[in-house]
């Protein structure tokens, strides 16, 4: 990176304010200042210029500027990501798309949205409300997350064992490639000729193009949703009642599972009526027909009981059943309350390794001398460990990263990955040389080459270069080792 | 039941430094889709790299070679009451997973239940290079590195050879039923969209010779109310119908005229055409037979934000998948360059210039 030929802010900066309006041309340290992080705070970077564009061709144009003169481009859409993929670069550009934000149409009938890519994810469900109809990926941030992040990032949410992740939820994109070229990748239709560009683009972390449009399918509303909760006294057998309904022939609409100390935390913070005393703790929501959900609920309560629940109970009304998500949905900010800090992870586990990889967890609490607490996508096996500690107190977020690092390590061990939903970004790029060998990560290199020869999309994020995960690998075998990343940026 | 991953490595290799070109077969029941391949290429056999590696029906996960048999596949998973809900066509004796995937072909359900490309949780392929390469996995969530399984999707094997693929399996419907009624061509596109926004268990659609037949699956409650809700006949020997449906053996896939397959806005209406018609996935595919010029049907198809392609018959030396723009055609040859730069794989096979 330090071959860029050079050029400084104030001429970039006049260059794009001669098409830009010089007021969204942003350069002084204090405004660019929230641009520093995303949802990931814990990895600022200052960068070089802040640009918010209001036309597809303006951001044509940015990327065509860029180009000419190699200066990076970090594309952000509401800041809301957990793997610091929006992170600046220090001698780059952070392309805002945060003027894109109208829906552009709904066709109710062909069950369409088509949007700008700064439209938040929930303003998709509440416009489309009124056809019946809503867009069925739900990340928690979904109040404040961009449809344009969720592409790059193939966001999920509770729902993705029935409803898919956005991948299988998008049509169409619209992209801008790193020379300003617009392609179109998807069609209207449901399936294109030759390799599939869509899939591809979707949660490629802005590494492959800036997206500028994007046409998302719309479901049906289901006439009923009910929500049954279960506890138990350990997380084994709440681990077999998942398997336990899934054997049955029931895909639940979502299926989330919380450890005790979850529970304990999102009751206090929600009095959702969580049965305090549990080890485990089951939601189990059943979506459909109204004579569908009566039959899947009647057995799924059946099923629990007989499977060794210690509390079963079902939501009656809508009330209920919102005030039971409450506690779930309210988990991080809840475990946020009895602990200075907590820190994410996002690991993926085949369901049937999830007594094991929690008891080992347990383990590695002792170890790390940190306490963790688990809420679970049981239904998909994504894991959420939220480890506690206090940034405060001088190497305890290093001591936190050693362990979330094993989580990481133990959860590909088990046939798992290292992120579901979160992404790579800068947080996990070390981990990514647990998952991939040298030579996969050297086709990924090259593909990301296919698209951006010159490395000048979101450089630094995604996938680690060879040398540093040879690096990386070998401070492995020394424990509490340093992080040759961060070293690398700062130094 | 052999795993010949070691072979398949080597014969690549071997290739390579022989200047060979391969074409990669595994039960050859599709040999007839892409174009006709105008270099010589030698036949790299993956038929034998055949079985299951890896299922447990809780996780709703199979990890399979990529030679193996779907009827093999499909039988391992109605034992367990599961089965794979895209329903990929059997368009010979011998389709395998494998060739499925390549050519992303998918059944009446795809519009409800995804197509084989929604399905896919991770593959692994060796490269132009000859490395055997794994990418994404055997869990439902996985976003770690770019996705080189879902991209394998309708690549036609112009990346790499697939030699095993993990998927999600569904438990099949507890029950199915199918309601027909007359329907005039006019009104059919309308009539099955309407159908479709109705939170109600449909997963298929289809008009044929002035009828529309319309599929509920799912439990047995909901789809009895549904059916007693919706006009339309309860058809007798349903599972038949979508059969031959989806394994193109109803009488309107018969003959030699050439089959074209549109892809295109599910509620557009399209212009008169000479040749005849069949609808599915509720206005989403239309397959047509009849003489017709490409740059015409290509210009309907774009009116009606799709694609077309020549399925079956005609010249298939020419291209028979639509046009790309010149972009993506660049994007294109570049990806198929970062996995195969000696262009040892199906040259020519999905576009002349790929």
């Amino acid at each position: 990176m330090t071959d860029r030929p050079h050029v400084g802010a104030a001429d970039l900066a006049a260059r794009f304010r001669e098409f830009i309006d010089p007021e969204f041309v942003i350069s002084d340290a204090e405004t660019m200042k929230p641009y520093e992080c995303d949802g990931m705070s814990m990895y600022c970077e200052m960068p070089m210029l802040v640009v918010l564009p209001e036309t597809v061709a303006q951001v044509q144009r940015v990327m065509r500027i860029c180009h000419q003169h190699q200066v990076p481009v970090v594309a952000r859409g509401a800041g809301t990501g957990l793997s610091a993929g929006a992170m600046p670069h220090a001698d780059g550009v952070v392309l805002s798309l945060a003027k894109f934000n109208r829906i552009l149409d709904i066709d109710p009938l062909a069950r369409t949205a088509r949007l700008q890519p700064g439209v938040r994810n929930l303003a998709i469900s509440e416009a489309a409300a009124e056809f019946g109809l809503y867009y069925g990926p739900d990340p928690s941030s979904q109040i404040a997350c961009t449809i344009g992040g969720n592409v790059a990032e193939n966001s999920g949410g509770v729902h993705c064992l029935k409803y898919g992740l956005t991948v299988h939820n998008l049509l169409r994109v619209e992209m801008i490639t790193v020379e300003g070229e617009r392609v179109v990748l998807g069609s209207e239709g449901l399936d294109v000729c030759g390799m599939d560009l869509l899939a591809l683009a979707t949660g490629s972390e802005g590494l492959l193009g800036v997206v500028t449009e994007v046409t998302v399918k719309l479901l049906p509303t289901p006439e009923r949703a009910q929500v049954v909760m279960a506890g138990f006294d350990s997380v084994q057998k709440a681990g077999d009642a998942v398997g336990g309904i899934i054997a049955h022939g029931i895909i639940p609409g979502g299926l989330e599972m919380m450890d005790g100390h979850a529970i304990v935390a999102a009751d206090d913070f929600a009095q959702a009526g969580y049965p305090r005393d549990a080890k485990a703790l089951l939601l189990c929501e059943v979506d459909g027909t109204a004579e569908e959900v009566q039959e899947h609920i009647e057995q799924a309560e059946a099923l629990f009981r007989e499977l060794g629940a210690t509390s079963v109970c079902t939501s009656k009304n809508e009330a209920e059943r919102a005030l039971l998500w409450k506690g779930r949905k309210s988990a991080f900010p809840a475990v946020g309350r009895i602990s200075p800090d907590y820190y994410c992870m996002d690991g993926t586990i085949p369901r049937r390794q999830l007594a094991h990889v929690l008891t080992e967890m347990e383990a590695m609490s002792e170890q790390f001398g940190l306490r963790v607490a688990n809420v679970f996508h049981a239904g998909d096996g994504n894991l959420h460990p939220l480890i506690l500690f206090d940034a405060n107190v001088p190497g305890e977020f290093e001591r936190t990263e050693a362990f979330g690092t094993a989580i990481l390590r133990l959860c590909v061990e088990v046939g798992g990955c290292i992120t579901g939903e979160h992404g790579v970004g800068v947080e996990k790029i070390r981990q990514m040389a647990y998952q991939f060998s040298d030579a996969e990560l050297a086709q990924f290199h090259d593909l990301k080459a296919a698209f951006d020869p010159q490395g000048i999309l979101n450089p630094g994020k995604g996938v680690p270069s060879l040398r540093f995960c040879q690096e990386y690998r070998a401070l492995d075998d020394k424990p509490h080792s340093s992080h040759p990343a961060k070293e690398a940026r700062h130094g | 039941m052999a795993d010949i991953a070691q072979q398949l490595q080597d014969r690549v290799l071997a290739a390579r430094d022989q200047g060979q070109k391969l074409n990669i077969v595994g039960g050859g029941s599709k040999s007839f889709l892409g174009r006709q391949m105008a270099v010589a290429t030698t036949n790299l056999h993956v038929g034998e790299h055949r079985g299951i590696v890896e299922y447990h029906p809780v996780e709703l996960v199979l990890t399979v070679r990529a030679g193996t048999p779907l009827t093999e596949i499909e039988a391992t998973l109605a034992e367990q009451g599961q089965g794979l809900h895209f329903e990929p066509p059997r368009l010979g004796a011998s389709d395998t997973i494998g060739g499925t995937l390549a050519c992303n072909l998918s059944g009446p359900a795809r519009p409800w239940s995804g197509s084989v490309r929604d399905q896919v949780l991770g593959v692994r392929l060796i490269n132009g290079k000859g490395e055997h390469l794994k990418f994404g996995g055997q869990v439902m969530k996985n976003v770690a590195g770019f996705d080189v399984s879902r991209l394998q999707a309708g690549a036609m094997g112009t990346l790499g050879v697939l030699t095993e693929i993990s998927l999600k399996v569904m438990p099949q419907p507890a029950a199915t039923l199918t309601l027909v009624q007359d329907m005039a061509p006019d009104q059919v596109v309308a009539y099955m969209n309407a159908r479709a926004a109705e939170p109600k268990p449909l997963s298929g659609a289809c008009w044929r010779d002035g009828k529309v037949y319309l599929r509920l699956s799912g439990a047995r409650s909901a789809v009895e109310a549904t059916a007693e809700k919706w006009t339309g006949t309860v058809m007798d020997g349903d599972d038949g119908f979508w059969r031959q449906l989806r394994d193109q053996q109803l009488g309107f896939f018969a003959g030699d005229d050439p089959l074209w397959r549109f892809s295109v806005r599910s509620t557009a209406t399209l212009p008169p055409l000479e040749g005849d018609w069949l609808i599915d996935w509720a206005g989403a595919q239309r397959w047509y037979r009849g003489a017709a010029d490409t740059p015409q049907l290509e210009q309907i198809a774009r009116d009606a934000g799709g694609q077309v392609s020549l399925f079956r018959g005609g010249d298939r030396r020419g291209e028979v998948m639509h046009h790309q723009p010149d972009a993506l055609a660049a994007l294109q040859k570049r990806l198929k360059h970062s996995f195969d730069p000696d262009g040892l794989f199906n040259p020519g096979r999905l576009y002349s210039w790929l």
